[in-house]
């Protein structure tokens, strides 16, 4: 039960990184019908910029604590920005010119992009992976039992804490955002009639670009959090991540927001469960298993409408 | 999601441009790649010692912003802005040009050269074993590239796990080759083993194709395109981990190919004692160069001869209009299935072949970025062209070995040009182009000029292999989305066969 209630508690917190990456997959292919291949890529973008910062800025674990929440701080108002301005260009450069192109023509150029940003960062700073020192330590113990089977611990770490509550943080901001203002109802009226919408005096183009913004500000700061929780990155995180953090788009429905969100934990739980009772080694093919299986029988995923064929 | 393609330029409206819109765009774009640029090319992180630490590039950066500015300015003053006569006036229906009547020896020329090409390269005694080795690289690739095409270019399914069916038909060489035929028929039929597997490979893999393309093929391409990813990951993970049966990342080794039996071995049943000619590997070379010949021609014709049946036109019909071919009653999932195992059984020809070759096998050769490329030969080729991709092939792998051989040669440029031009750029002050560079260049300390020239010609040409790739994926998209290769013989016509220039060649709206 405690070993059930510790992989809970990493799973969730896998989860929510999945999630917010997942978020930027389905709202772009609520908007344009496309995936976006090079989202995970700008995940890693996120990640590797906030490594730097991070780099730069020269904090660690020892700092004091006041000094570590302004770096984060800095470090996400900068890793949000880069990864947006790396989004906002890879839709102006690759994506909108192939408006109305041949169906396969967005999607070719997508996974061009997504190599071009792993080479990129590659070439530029090394394929090795980057450690760093943890920077945020310390974590609470939430049960302590003595059994005869041993002593059983369930902790939950401070950077958990922090990835799970900002994460609820920034999914209440967005949903605001969506629900309540007025980019938000133009970013809905687009997903469900372009025509009707720009007919209606709304402008297309920047309502597509904001969303890539802001899908690409919430993989920044996944990116961010990952790092933070792995101290670890390098150029190929984007890969993988990319996949899970898509079967949790699909799995939740593709095209919406809360069953992103959804799916992401879903995904998160299963994969972390899935390496503690079963096999650490197969936990990518239990996740991509999941993607098959879910496309499979129930392609609308856990909260998405079924999708109708227009001619 | 119809509609012209729209100019994303500043010059959506023709005409000159002003001067301040002018100023303002270069500023933008100077400030946007700044922006793009400054983070992961300025701060270098090293590692030295175990400590991290960030190296500034300033002046890669500045210069590379630099590049980007004065290109835009360039495309600005020379490209965007001409006046709308001669963009419009551009034939409907093209004529026949000179390059289709040549168009028509291509192939058959080609074909020639591929077939004499061993003799020639056994000329030059240093080149030959590496040479030959080289082209029959090359011949995997457009196989591949093949195979690929009547998935990706005739039936319109994107698939990105295609390295599995190559990967399958690799292990069934390496596994039934080491284990499982010295077991059930003896040592004797291992110099057979490369004859007997080759078939099993192709029809293993088109099994696989079969077992992954039922229950995904009726979904959307997107979702296509994303699951076969995951399942050419799937397949080289279990390669990777399980270990009993596969030997794990330390993969098998394989026995190489027989002449019919003879081995390419300086022994008294081997193929030179046989033919009574003085032993030398280059035979085994030559011989496999054929063998990898034949299966590519193989799989050209048999491809052009699937177009012509009513399969291949259905595949055709299902790339242009999948709701159109559903309701003429084709059945859209038998149509897939058949294009996607008939792809994957020639991947497992070539991963068969590809085995027995290498002589090893391990899960390292069938990587995600192994997948990417042959799409990508496929996509450069122009998606459904069979000539395109024997070019692209030549152009991506050929480059890419080119460079791999001529490294030193490479370096020895680069160098040239990093001391060269420096110098040169600072004395010609006169232009306003030189200029600026020139004076940038002069401004920066001696140690930082120093640093540049260091970390330039410390880069090895191959590096720049895939993302030249990945640019080149994105620009054909954008500007050449048929191929560079864009013209292509209708397999139907009525009276006489017209060449059709593919832009007016709709493709799939839906």
């Amino acid at each position: 039960m405690e070993y059930f209630l510790q992989q809970l508690i990493n799973g969730l917190t896998l989860g929510s990184i999945y999630g917010l990456i997942a978020i930027g997959y389905t709202m772009v292919y609520g908007i344009i019908g496309m995936i976006n291949f090079a989202h995970g890529d700008v995940f890693m973008v996120g990640s590797v910029v906030s490594f730097i910062v991070i780099l730069g800025l020269g904090i660690t674990g020892g700092s004091g604590s006041f000094m570590i929440i302004l770096a984060l701080a800095l470090v996400v108002i900068i890793a949000m920005l880069i990864a947006s301005v790396y989004n906002w260009t890879i839709e102006r450069v690759a994506y909108r010119p192939l408006r109305g192109s041949f169906r396969l023509a967005p999607l070719i150029s997508a996974i061009g992009m997504s190599i071009v940003l792993q080479e990129f960062v590659r070439i530029a700073q090394e394929g090795r992976p980057k450690p760093i020192q943890a920077v945020i330590t310390g974590k609470h113990e939430l049960l302590h039992r003595l059994t005869e089977g041993g002593e059983f611990i369930v902790t939950i770490s401070n950077m958990q804490i922090l990835i799970i509550i900002s994460t609820l943080a920034l999914m209440a901001i967005f949903t605001m955002i969506i629900q309540r203002t007025s980019l938000g109802r133009a970013q809905r009226a687009c997903e469900q009639d372009q025509k009707m919408a720009s007919l209606l005096g709304i402008d297309v183009d920047r309502t597509i670009s904001i969303t890539f913004i802001l899908g690409a500000a919430l993989a920044a700061f996944a990116g961010m959090m990952f790092f933070l929780y792995y101290n670890v990155t390098d150029f190929f995180i984007g890969f993988l991540a990319g996949i899970k953090a898509f079967t949790a788009a699909v799995l939740g429905g593709i095209g919406s927001i809360p069953g992103a969100m959804l799916g992401g934990m879903v995904i998160g739980l299963i994969e972390v469960m899935w390496s503690a009772y079963f096999s650490v080694e197969y936990k990518d093919v239990a996740a991509f298993t999941v993607l098959v299986i879910v496309l499979i029988f129930m392609p609308q995923g856990l909260l998405g409408k079924p999708e109708v064929e227009k001619v | 999601m119809s509609g012209p393609v729209k100019d994303t330029s500043v010059s959506s409206e023709q005409g000159a441009i002003s001067w301040f819109d002018l100023v303002k765009d270069l500023i933008g774009t100077a400030i946007l790649t700044m922006l793009i640029l400054t983070p992961i090319v300025t701060f270098k992180t090293t590692m030295n010692q175990g400590v991290l630490f960030i190296e500034d590039r300033w002046v890669q950066s500045l210069l590379l912003t630099a590049a980007v500015v004065i290109g835009r300015l360039l495309l600005h003053l020379f490209v965007w802005h001409k006046p709308p006569s001669t963009a419009a006036a551009k034939p409907v229906v093209a004529k026949a040009p000179l390059s289709e009547s040549l168009a028509k020896y291509v192939a058959p020329a080609m074909l020639a050269i591929a077939i004499v090409l061993p003799f020639v390269l056994h000329q030059v005694p240093s080149w030959d074993k590496r040479g030959i080795d080289f082209m029959i690289t090359i011949l995997i690739y457009i196989m591949l590239g093949w195979g690929l095409n009547i998935v990706v270019g005739l039936a319109g399914l994107l698939d990105l796990g295609y390295v599995a069916f190559y990967a399958v038909g690799a292990y069934a060489y390496a596994l039934l080759s080491t284990i499982y035929l010295p077991l059930w028929f003896g040592p004797g039929v291992v110099p057979w083993a490369f004859y007997i597997i080759l078939p099993i490979s192709g029809l293993l893999a088109a099994t696989w194709g079969v077992i992954l393309g039922f229950p995904v093929l009726r979904l959307r391409g997107d979702y296509l395109a994303i699951v076969t990813l995951a399942f050419g990951e799937m397949i080289r993970l279990v390669l990777i981990n399980w270990f009993s049966f596969t030997n794990g990342p330390q993969g098998i080794n394989v026995p190489k190919p027989t002449f019919f039996g003879l081995p390419f071995k300086d022994e008294p049943g081997g193929f030179a004692a046989f033919f009574g000619i003085p032993h030398d590997r280059i035979y085994s070379y030559i011989f496999l160069y054929y063998v990898i010949l034949v299966l590519a021609l193989i799989t050209y014709f048999a491809t052009n001869r699937l177009r012509r049946l009513p399969i291949g036109r259905a595949w055709e019909a299902l790339r242009e209009d999948e709701v159109a071919c559903r309701s003429l009653g084709i059945n859209t999932t038998t149509t897939k299935l058949t294009a996607f195992a008939i792809g994957a059984m020639f991947g497992g020809f070539a991963g068969c072949f590809f085995a027995a070759r290498q002589g090893f096998v391990s899960p390292e050769s069938f990587v995600y970025i192994e997948s990417a490329m042959i799409l990508a030969i496929v996509v450069l080729g122009g998606l459904g062209s069979q000539i395109g991709i024997v070019f692209s092939a030549i152009v991506i792998m050929g480059a890419f070995e080119l460079f791999r051989e001529f490294g030193a040669m490479g370096h020895a440029v680069q160098d040239g040009l990093m001391y060269v031009l420096p110098d040169a750029v600072v004395s010609g002050i006169g232009s306003l182009f030189t200029g600026t560079f020139g004076a940038l260049y002069g401004l920066l300390p001696d140690a930082m000029r120093n640093s540049l020239a260091g970390a330039t010609t410390g880069m090895d040409p191959i590096q720049f292999r895939m993302l030249a790739v990945g640019l080149a994926m994105v620009l054909m998209m954008r500007f050449r989305p048929r191929g560079l290769v864009t013209r292509r013989q209708p397999t139907v016509f009525l009276k006489e066969r017209k060449s059709v220039s593919s832009d007016l060649v709709a493709e799939g709206h839906g």
